[in-house]
């Protein structure tokens, strides 16, 4: 019996010394409870939490939830935005598919929000300190016959051009990204390069590894949505155009490059809690239907609607972070356990498709009718999985904190530094000068939403050339510029710059753990002279402390004692921290099948029978 | 250097060499453009002019070009921040005309560069008056003197180090490290004038029981009688690495009682039952090559070895193989399916049949049984898998000096014809003997380097340091083909070795995170998925790819060992200040703290 995980560990069972009842009983009994339709409420979390007396945490020092009207207002605040927040919603009234609570441009009316279900409403995202905003929406299906969507989109754009200096760029993700079912399709053929149950086929591959990982497309799909990260920042940035996009659902990709833009743009999404607070705010409240794209009730009819659409904005997360280490405050191992805890029923994060149908769930299942919801763990609750010990490892040791008092000039000064970034433009027309007066202006947005529209309807394709050049003078133009890890951080997107997420990928497989090697061999080392650091600042304090009260206090000679303790690394494999040092066979991996290799003879044409130093006669044909 | 981001890696931008050519050219100072490029002692000016160089990054910018008998220096006059060129002559592998006095177009005429390091230049000059003339022919003349009767730069510099690179290698001192000779090997000094084989240093480590008479005859049955000598011997276990060239058995199969017996007499010496035989060559090859009066060490003949082809292939695969991968990272990285792309040039596929080849002979050496390693001439492939082999078995050879008494034993003493390969000062490009095989085994090093990045004392500045001399002829290291040829030149007394300068600045070659382990044996995962483009080094030409002075790991590393020693520093002046005569420290350390800093430490790598 072979089973094949979703986290890429292979298992091979022998069943040859039970019986054959037995073995028939354990493989239905895994298929039943893995592979077989069922329903929601069979899923463990909920048996789980029945027989768990689970702990409500205090919420204030831990992840923001986006799940009152607080958190959004706080975080609105925090970006120094400038919309409207709905709480309408609260009770699933306006649309089930709509967060409890969100955030319009303020020009969005009462009655605006009734309409379509929440199709076509701009939701807000995040404002940057120009004061332009990004927004993501569900597209509308267009009517032929009847044009009231458009205009009731017209109007919704104009809504979003009056949030800053009434202009607005729209992009339909729908047009311009892989559809969910290709991520899909692309992620099937990519994992199967991981699921190794026999060495020899594992080398075998090995020859024909780089073209296997090219026609796959996943990090061609990886490089996409960095990509329209891209443009959507340089929008942000230099052009300081409010931007929509939008895409059917509004919770697929949006959420993917919503979330990128995020991260390049605000630092405080690139620490641990503000990036659980991002996946919070875009992908559980956001509206991810995380229940229908895991499939974890192996429903034949969803199996459609399946799609790693979340593990794919974290492999687009991981490239950032690889690129720009010391940027990032959370691990590679953290990105790499969070992908893995998609697929454990037991957190409500990722159980459900949106805000109701978690409330309905949540409070049908609750024990005490009519009270409470069912009390169910999050992924954030990281205890529930993970010792301390192990949790420390989710932090970077590369992170470099930003000075305290940054945190209070950042207002005035990031903005100085990053316009100075600003090129000419090539692509979009510069944005008004501030200075308009208000009525002046309201006709120009007339003209400007008509415009904008316009330009919306067209079919990207035929500029996209023109922005891939675009994003590419971004970067440069960014790239010369001092790194700022607390700044605006963009991914290089060459060929060689895009990678495989080693950690994830190849942690199960054998021949190719290294021994004693790999990052974190280095990271080991950063992380024990950090520990030091840190003692050493809190032995300095604490003698501070005493020093002056009473010239008393323990002094331990530190110096000795951490040096060999630096010394005495302990030996990890490059598959650390999710393989424990086992009995290791000494014996390296050595590739079979190099006879394969002898194809390189027949293209290499005659120059590979030649004779090393022969060229005189006497060499062969 | 093609940009305004300079390579961190380039030669000239090191700290070193700039304070070290300080005094030179008091006279050509006069010169604004030198402001910016101090000569180097020995180092004279030839010619200057006003040139567009056409940069294939930023386009055509105007500057002005200057060249001396060391490098071809180009500063640009209104790009700011201006574009710098750097390139020692010795780099430059073709210099061609590019369009006539009479072609359109703009910069459509002057010169076309093909340099050895993985770049090319253009540069374009007025069409009136035979403008290129001049610059066309000196830098003809000065890129490939030996073809012109001049000599290497080398042979003119006047640089001064305070460390002697020549005294890094003395092959007795490196025997005696590994415990030679003993009971079972003997040194020999029956090539002490070159006689037995003239491209084989003159010391060798030879089997105790074999006779000088032996070796003679050995000789004439190996390919330019370089016979099966020891490079390295395990200290535990006696097996021992050897090297030769091929036997010549040819068409009819001719066999070699002397051959036969001396192998066996390597077997011997620590009591393997098997001896084997290690083959670079695909097997093909190696059949084909009895045709030509080679071969193999057949199973009849040889009853006491297994012969194992590694499969590796020759010299103009390699050189092709490179070229490929130059048309796609220069100057723009190709961008439509990159990865197949870089599969297509098969760069990496044989990195990886180079490693594995070594992992294989390692791993013999490790369980104890020696090993022959031969491919046709035993001067490529061989020195290859040889020095790879011992990087990974001998935790010496992973130091800094250790490398280049490695580089020094295997590569230059034993004759891997550098001169040929590499084509210094010589002006035929298309030579056919031409071929990376030294870059390539770089390579294999930064591979090793990149998956134990705590296992090396030296860092990826050295390698690259390394590469940029091999080409640049400033000093002697790489020169000549074998050791009695640079007898013959005098290379030892005329030039200065590239020791010299590293070993003046180690610490700049210095990784911040290497753990001395004595006794690992290092076994790389020789998988393409572990195996990437040295990018830092095949693409460093190009602004995009971005130089770091450091890696963010070494850099944060850095800081938090300086901000340690700042920390120990001020907690010692606290202690002393505060502490009684009479309590002594060690007796403080002893005493059992909660929160004494070793127990800290070691929760953090507790693995899950």
């Amino acid at each position: 019996m072979i089973i094949h995980c979703k986290d890429l560990r292979v298992f091979q069972f022998s069943l040859s010394f039970s019986k054959e009842e037995d073995a028939k009983k354990i493989f239905q009994g895994i298929v039943h409870h893995c592979l077989e339709p069922k329903s929601l409420r069979c899923l463990f979390a909920f048996s789980y939490c029945e027989n768990t007396s689970y702990p409500e945490v205090q919420r204030k020092k831990q992840t923001v939830m986006f799940d009152s009207v607080e958190d959004w207002i706080q975080d609105m605040k925090r970006t120094k935005g400038n919309c409207r927040v709905v709480s309408e919603n609260s009770n699933f009234e306006l649309s089930p598919k709509l967060p409890q609570f969100f955030i319009v441009p303020s020009n969005v009316s009462d009655e605006d929000l009734t309409k379509y279900q929440g199709k076509g409403l701009p939701m807000w995202c995040w404002s940057h300190h120009s004061g332009c905003a990004l927004f993501k929406t569900a597209s509308i299906p267009l009517v032929q016959e009847d044009n009231v969507p458009q205009t009731y989109m017209e109007k919704m754009l104009t809504a979003v051009a009056h949030n800053h200096l009434y202009s607005v760029k729209t992009e339909d993700l729908s047009d311009t990204l892989p559809a969910v079912q290709d991520i899909l399709l692309s992620y099937n053929k990519f994992k199967q390069f991981f699921l190794i149950d026999n060495t020899t086929e594992f080398w075998m591959s090995d020859m024909k590894w780089f073209s296997s990982l090219d026609n796959c497309g996943w990090l061609d799909i990886i490089r996409q949505c960095l990509q329209k990260a891209v443009e959507v920042v340089e929008c942000l940035e230099k052009e300081n155009t409010n931007v929509l996009i939008m895409e059917e659902g509004g919770s697929d990709l949006c959420c993917v490059v919503s979330s990128l833009v995020q991260l390049m743009l605000d630092p405080y999404y690139r620490t641990l809690l503000g990036f659980q607070s991002l996946v919070q705010k875009e992908w559980v409240a956001g509206g991810h239907a995380f229940l229908d794209r895991s499939n974890h009730l192996h429903l034949k009819d969803k199996a459609e609607s399946q799609s790693p659409v979340f593990l794919l904005f974290l492999e687009c997360v991981w490239q950032l972070q690889q690129q720009h280490g010391p940027a990032f405050q959370f691990s590679e191992t953290y990105l790499t356990v969070l992908s893995d805890s998609v697929h454990v029923p037991v957190f409500t994060t990722f159980l459900f498709n949106n805000d109701s149908h978690r409330d309905n769930i949540l409070r049908a299942e609750s024990p005490h009718t009519q009270r409470s919801p069912l009390n169910c763990p999050t992924v954030w609750d990281w205890s529930v999985q993970f010792d301390c010990k192990a949790q420390d490892l989710f932090t970077n040791p590369l992170y470099s904190e930003k000075p305290k008092q940054d945190t209070s000039v950042r207002k005035s000064y990031r903005p100085k530094h990053l316009r100075q970034l600003s090129l000419p433009s090539s692509a979009f027309k510069t944005p008004p000068k501030k200075g308009f007066f208000k009525d002046e202006a309201d006709n120009l947005k007339k003209i400007l939403g008509v415009k904008r529209l316009s330009r919306w309807m067209l079919s990207p394709s035929s500029e996209s050339p023109q922005t891939s050049s675009s994003v590419r003078e971004f970067y440069e133009a960014w790239q010369t510029k001092p790194l700022d890890y607390h700044g605006l951080l963009l991914p290089c997107l060459d060929g060689p710059s895009i990678r495989v997420w080693m950690q994830r990928y190849l942690r199960w497989i054998h021949d190719v753990q290294i021994l004693g090697g790999g990052p974190v061999a280095m990271l080991s080392k950063v992380s024990e002279i950090l520990g030091e650091v840190q003692e050493l600042q809190r032995q300095l304090d604490r003698h501070g402390c005493t020093l002056t009260s009473n010239h008393k206090g323990a002094r331990p000679r530190a110096k000795t004692a951490s040096v060999i303790a630096a010394r005495s690394s302990v030996r990890l494999s490059s598959s650390f921290p999710f393989v424990t040092s086992r009995n290791w066979l000494f014996k390296p991996a050595i590739p079979t099948s190099l006879l394969q290799s002898l194809m390189v003879t027949g293209m290499a044409g005659n120059l590979a029978d030649r004779e090393d130093d022969g060229g005189g006669p006497e060499s062969l044909v | 250097m093609a940009s305004a981001s300079i390579p961190v890696y380039n030669s000239s931008n090191n700290p070193l060499e700039n304070s070290s050519s300080h005094n030179a050219s008091r006279e050509s100072l006069k010169m604004e453009l030198l402001a910016d490029c101090s000569l180097l002692p020995g180092e004279e000016r030839i010619i200057d002019k006003d040139i567009i160089y056409i940069c294939p990054f930023s386009g055509a910018l105007k500057g002005k070009v200057f060249i001396t008998n060391y490098r071809l220096y180009f500063k640009s006059a209104d790009a700011d921040p201006a574009v710098t060129l750097d390139v020692p002559l010795g780099a430059i592998g073709r210099v061609e005309k590019m369009g006539g006095a009479s072609s359109r177009g703009e910069n459509s005429y002057g010169l076309d560069i093909t340099c050895k390091d993985m770049r090319n230049l253009r540069f374009a000059l007025k069409q009136e008056g035979h403008s290129r003339r001049d610059i066309f022919d000196i830098l003809f003349k000065y890129a490939f003197p030996l073809s012109h009767g001049l000599l290497l730069f080398a042979y003119l510099s006047q640089e001064k180090f305070e460390e002697n690179g020549w005294s890094v290698y003395k092959p007795m001192e490196e025997f005696r490290r590994q415990g030679l000779p003993n009971d079972k090997w003997r040194v020999t000094f029956i090539n002490a004038n070159y006689e037995l084989c003239d491209t084989y240093p003159t010391i060798l480590v030879v089997p105790f029981k074999a006779t000088e008479e032996d070796l003679r005859k050995v000789c004439t049955f190996r390919s330019r009688g370089r016979i099966p000598v020891l490079s390295w011997i395990h200290r535990e276990n006696q097996a021992v690495i050897c090297r030769c060239s091929q036997p010549l058995v040819g068409m009819s199969g001719k066999r070699n009682k002397d051959d036969e017996r001396y192998l066996d007499l390597i077997r011997e010496a620590n009591g393997t039952a098997k001896l084997t035989i290690y083959d670079a060559r695909p097997s093909v090859n190696a059949v084909a090559n009895k045709a030509t009066g080679g071969g193999y060490e057949g199973d009849d003949a040889y009853q006491n070895a297994e012969l194992v082809f590694l499969d590796i292939h020759n010299i103009h695969v390699m050189r092709e193989s490179l070229k490929k991968l130059k048309d796609i990272v220069y100057p723009n990285v190709e961008e439509s399916h990159w990865l197949s792309s870089l599969e297509s040039t098969h760069w990496l596929e044989h990195i990886k049949l180079v490693i594995s080849g070594a992992i294989q002979v390692a791993d013999k050496i490790s369980g104890g049984n020696s090993v022959v390693v031969h491919c046709s001439d035993g001067w490529d492939r061989t020195a290859q898998l040889t020095s790879l082999a011992m990087l990974m078995l001998d935790s010496h050879y992973r130091t800094l000096r250790g490398f280049q008494v490695l580089l020094e034993k295997e590569w230059i003493s034993f004759g891997h014809k550098f001169a040929n390969r590499i084509g210094h000062g010589d002006k035929n490009h298309a030579d056919q003997d031409r071929s990376p095989i030294f870059v390539q085994f770089i390579d294999c090093v930064w591979q090793m380097t990149k998956q134990f990045p705590t296992a090396f004392e030296f860092n990826e500045r050295l390698l690259v340091t390394i590469l940029d001399h091999l080409f640049s002829c400033r000093f002697g290291t790489f020169l000549f083909n074998c050791e009695s040829a640079r007898d013959t030149n005098e290379l030892r007394s005329k030039t200065v070795s590239l020791w010299s300068l590293v070993n003046s600045d180690l610490s700049f070659y210095q990784n911040p995170f290497y753990t001395p382990e004595s006794n690992r044996v290092l076994y790389p995962v020789a998988s393409m998925r572990h195996l990437e483009l040295w990018v830092t080094y095949y693409i460093r030409w190009n602004p995009r790819i971005r130089q770091q002075q450091q890696s963010p790991v070494e850099q944060r590393y850095i800081e938090l060992l300086a901000l340690r020693d700042e920390y120990l520093k001020k907690l010692e002046e606290l202690q002393l200040s505060d502490s009684s005569p009479n309590s002594s420290h060690l007796s403080n350390s002893s005493t059992p703290n909660a929160t004494s800093p070793t127990q800290h430490i070691t929760h953090l790598h507790t693995p899950f």
